[in-house]
């Protein structure tokens, strides 16, 4: 079977590719082991968060970065588009193109951010917060989600609260085993005509309040839920992310995956690409677990198969290697030299990846692979964490590569 | 893996939740625990004390959704299922073994086809069947054909298979060699016009998966094993066997090894389903199809759930695609409820129709001609359920094939 572009990688970098391809009118295959680091996502994308403004930050970033790869001008330029492209896929964002407003963590930390799902609760880039007081709501026994560490952090801003439990008959069942208390179960029962009874629920606790405040838990496949929400809440609702797994990340990853398909894509999800057969410089097929025999040619190919969560890179005492093809990684040869003693530095194993040239083709024993590239958090040279930069790699580097692929009229 | 070892891939959960996510049953229904409680979770308490066990299990469809949505690869609805069997306490019903044992109720149906259709669909004996049975009155029992295809075969077909050098062996099914010939005649049609002979195997008996899904696992392993038997002859002579059924093709490529524990690795390649066949065939050049310009229709394909797990659904969408006058669309992948003989019984009807909800509403608002699937029960549950009709993209093919071209197209 042919395609012109094939995706290793279906997550928030695979999927970005495929639809700017796709847009492009190239015929793409997307193949997904699993779900994607999306279902772990804050609500926020960032795209470097080392300074108010993140072009600053990325003017002051290495060589190896990605974004050093791709070039001031091209991140400029590719970063405009960021805002629309989700809007066409309809998720609306927040925020502005050169200065990062901030998040609230789910330990009530503020946070840089660049570009924030609309629904979510943040505070301008000036870091004047917007609310004197405010209701900081729980769903009664939900414990991946801390109202007194959110309360404390806002409250050390200046911000009064008030904090309250709120329990739905509805809920009762799912409270019986803590376990199945969790943000995803919550979304799949408080949906539909439930969305009433939640909002009466909220607006007992809605009078003078500059605003409402609860955890993310609302509209698993659509926006819908969370639009009728906040139109039934009397005062204005944000929403804090919780601890993983993420209902608007998983929104997002359903969303992008429906908006590719509907452009022409295919995407074979539970499936693994295993091997690649290669000739001349060049990756001719690869295999995958499902199609056994079966192979899957394209002209180009895109390694968009994440980072060691995500299993696109993996390690053992020989080092660190990618799994599919073995190609080359940046990484240390010294084992105790991937850890910093204190957990809380930028951990030096984070910034392992995939090594690739500045229009981001992938090595292998040295030698290019003129029509593989890799993009997002596959890619080496850049500590998502510390730079506050995940989203940015991904979708930049997405976007970037695509631009280099040929239109398909 | 050999039968008795326990599938321990339970310890690769991270608690992550995904499963539970995509799981049609959690959504619809508040007593069932969930993938990552029944399976991962549940599984290791039952290691410990079987007591642990928990009747709701069999709330479970065997969708395998959870598996393709896992990250960490654990067998969810394999470790489900083999718990089913291993632990379930309560015993099948009668109505459980008629469901079960399609092919013996098949074979005395077909000798009767028009008092049997007559009288499953007559009000009274639809009303005994459900209080007596627990068959839900609302389910129309699927026809039964006059005439087996096996007997079409033999009388009709058989002879000329022998006039081709290619050759394919073809495992029908019940479906097909009960209820509805036509589609297994329209796979023989194709295959001849495309230059294959189809052979039956020596023996065929029912894959076992509604066997399996109701506790009848040592039948369900007697059916396997005779059916790997055949299979192996087939492949022994070089020829791919294939079936025109999502549902077996699944369960004699993966049930076979991770329910019933038996080692089908040498033959688990040649079994397949036909439209990959005929699509690698064009794929490759080896054959031309050429279709019939009258053909105009605006089909759209529906992804069963053992077709999401073969990840398969691309070589049956791309034939349909091939068509020239078909206007294609490609439905959300989504479970529509029947689950096999799930959404046959009483207890689950509500349940069934509820997580079909969202894939109706979908078909009937895309004003389609047709809707395209590669299973039977699948066929039944939307055409019940929506009005608009549904056929196995073989049949589809075979009616918008040009059958004379095609003939000339491909001798060589
Ligand atoms: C837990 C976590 C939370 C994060 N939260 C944020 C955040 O809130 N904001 C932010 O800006 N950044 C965040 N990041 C950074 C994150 O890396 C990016 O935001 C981004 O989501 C990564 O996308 P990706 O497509 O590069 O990789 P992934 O999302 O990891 O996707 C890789 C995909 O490839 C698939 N795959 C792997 N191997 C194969 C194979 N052999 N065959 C087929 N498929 C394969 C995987 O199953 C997976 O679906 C987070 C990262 C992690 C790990
Ligand atoms: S998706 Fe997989 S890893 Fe996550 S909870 Fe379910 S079984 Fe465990
Ligand atoms: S197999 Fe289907 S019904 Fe059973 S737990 Fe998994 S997703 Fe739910």
């Amino acid at each position: 079977m042919k395609f012109d572009t094939i995706i290793i990688g279906g997550g928030l970098s695979g999927l970005v590719a495929g639809i700017d391809l796709s847009r492009k009118g190239q015929k793409c295959l997307i193949v997904s082991s699993g779900q994607s680091a999306l279902h772990f996502f804050s609500g926020s994308f960032e795209l470097c968060s080392l300074a108010d403004n993140p072009y600053e930050g990325i003017a002051t970033l290495g060589a190896e970065h990605p974004y050093s790869k791709i070039g001031a001008e091209s991140i400029a330029d590719l970063s405009a588009k960021v805002k629309p492209l989700f809007k066409e896929v309809g998720i609306t964002l927040k925020g502005v193109k050169d200065a990062n407003h901030w998040r609230i963590t789910p330990m009530g930390v503020l946070k840089r951010a660049w570009l924030t799902m609309d629904e979510y609760g943040t505070v301008p880039a000036d870091g004047v917060m917007p609310w004197k007081k405010v209701a900081v709501l729980n769903i009664d026994g939900f414990l991946d989600f801390h109202t007194s560490y959110i309360a404390a952090g806002l409250e050390a801003k200046g911000v009064e609260c008030s904090v309250h439990a709120i329990s739905m008959p509805e809920l009762e069942r799912l409270r019986m085993n803590p376990t199945e208390m969790r943000s995803t179960n919550i979304a799949k029962t408080l949906t539909g005509d439930l969305i009433g009874a939640l909002a009466a629920r909220i607006n007992e606790y809605a009078h003078d309040v500059d605003a409402v405040l609860m955890p993310a838990v609302v509209g698993l496949t659509s926006s819908t839920d969370v639009v009728k929400l906040k139109e039934k809440v009397d005062r204005p609702l944000h929403f804090i992310a919780t601890l993983p797994p993420s209902v608007p990340g998983i929104r997002i990853q359903m969303m992008l995956k429906k908006h590719f398909q509907k452009l022409g894509g295919v995407y074979m999800l539970g499936d693994s690409v295993v091997s690649g057969e290669f000739e001349g410089g060049k990756l001719k097929s690869i295999k995958t677990n499902n199609h056994g025999d079966t192979e899957f040619k394209a002209d180009n190919f895109i390694l968009a198969s994440g980072s060691f969560f995500s299993k696109g890179l993996a390690s053992d005492i020989d080092g660190v290697y990618e799994p599919i093809f073995g190609l080359d990684v940046d990484s240390l040869d010294v084992r105790s030299e991937w850890y910093e003693r204190n957990l809380f530095d930028a951990q030096p194993y984070m910034s392992f990846g995939v090594a690739t040239d500045n229009e981001f083709h992938v090595k292998k024993n040295g030698e290019r692979i003129e029509n593989v590239y890799a993009t997002g958090s596959v890619l080496s040279g850049f500590h998502p964490m510390k730079q506050g930069c995940g989203a940015g790699v991904s979708i930049l580097s997405a976007l970037y590569v695509s631009s280099l692929l040929k239109t398909i009229r | 893996m050999s039968k008795n070892k326990i599938d321990t891939s339970f310890e690769q959960c991270m608690k992550c939740t995904v499963c539970t996510v995509y799981c049609p049953v959690v959504a619809v229904n508040p007593d069932y625990p969930g993938p990552k409680q029944a399976g991962p979770d549940g599984e290791r308490y039952r290691l410990k004390n079987p007591l642990f066990y928990d009747e709701t299990l069999d709330l479970c469809l065997n969708c395998k959704r959870c598996e393709v949505a896992c990250p960490s690869n654990v067998k969810i609805g394999d470790i489900i299922q083999s718990a089913r069997l291993k632990y379930g306490t309560h015993k099948p019903k009668l109505r459980d073994y008629i469901l079960a044992n399609t092919d013996v109720m098949g074979s005395l149906a077909t000798t009767m086809a028009p008092v049997v259709n007559f009288t499953l669909g007559l009000k009274p004996v639809k009303s005994v069947m459900d209080a007596v049975l627990a068959v839900d009155h609302h389910r129309t029992f699927p026809k039964y054909a006059g005439q087996k295809f096996e007997t079409w075969f033999k009388r009709h077909a058989l002879k000329k298979q022998d006039t081709y050098n290619n050759k394919v062996s073809y495992f029908h099914g019940c479906y097909a060699n009960y209820n509805h010939p036509k589609l297994a005649k329209d796979f023989v049609k194709i295959m001849n016009a495309i230059g294959y002979g189809v052979n039956l195997l020596e023996k065929e008996k029912c894959c076992g998966v509604a066997l399996i899904s109701n506790g009848f696992k040592d039948q369900a392993q007697k059916q396997a094993e005779l059916n790997l038997s055949s299979i192996r002859k087939a492949v022994a002579r070089g020829e791919k066997v294939l079936t025109t059924s999502s549902t077996c093709t699944f369960t004699m490529r993966d049930e076979y090894e991770h329910i019933l524990g038996l080692d089908n690795a040498d033959v688990r390649d040649s079994i397949n389903l036909a439209t990959k066949f005929i699509y690698e065939l064009v794929d490759a050049g080896e054959i031309v199809l050429k279709f019939k310009e009258d053909y105009v229709k605006r089909i759209a394909y529906h992804t069963p759930c053992h077709m999401e797990k073969l990840g398969w659904a691309l070589y049956s969408t791309s034939l349909v695609r091939m068509i020239p006058g078909v206007n294609f669309m490609m439905l959300d992948s989504q479970c529509c409820g029947i689950a096999g003989t799930y959404g046959f019984k009483k207890e689950h009807y509500q349940d069934s129709q509820k997580i079909g909800e969202g894939l109706f509403k979908q078909i009937i608002d895309s004003q389609l001609d047709m809707v395209a699937t590669d299973c039977e029960t699948c066929k039944w549950q939307i055409e019940m359920s929506t009005g608009v009709p549904v056929e196995n993209p073989i049949s589809i093919i075979a009616d918008a094939l040009d059958v004379e071209a095609t003939v000339k197209a491909n001798q060589k």
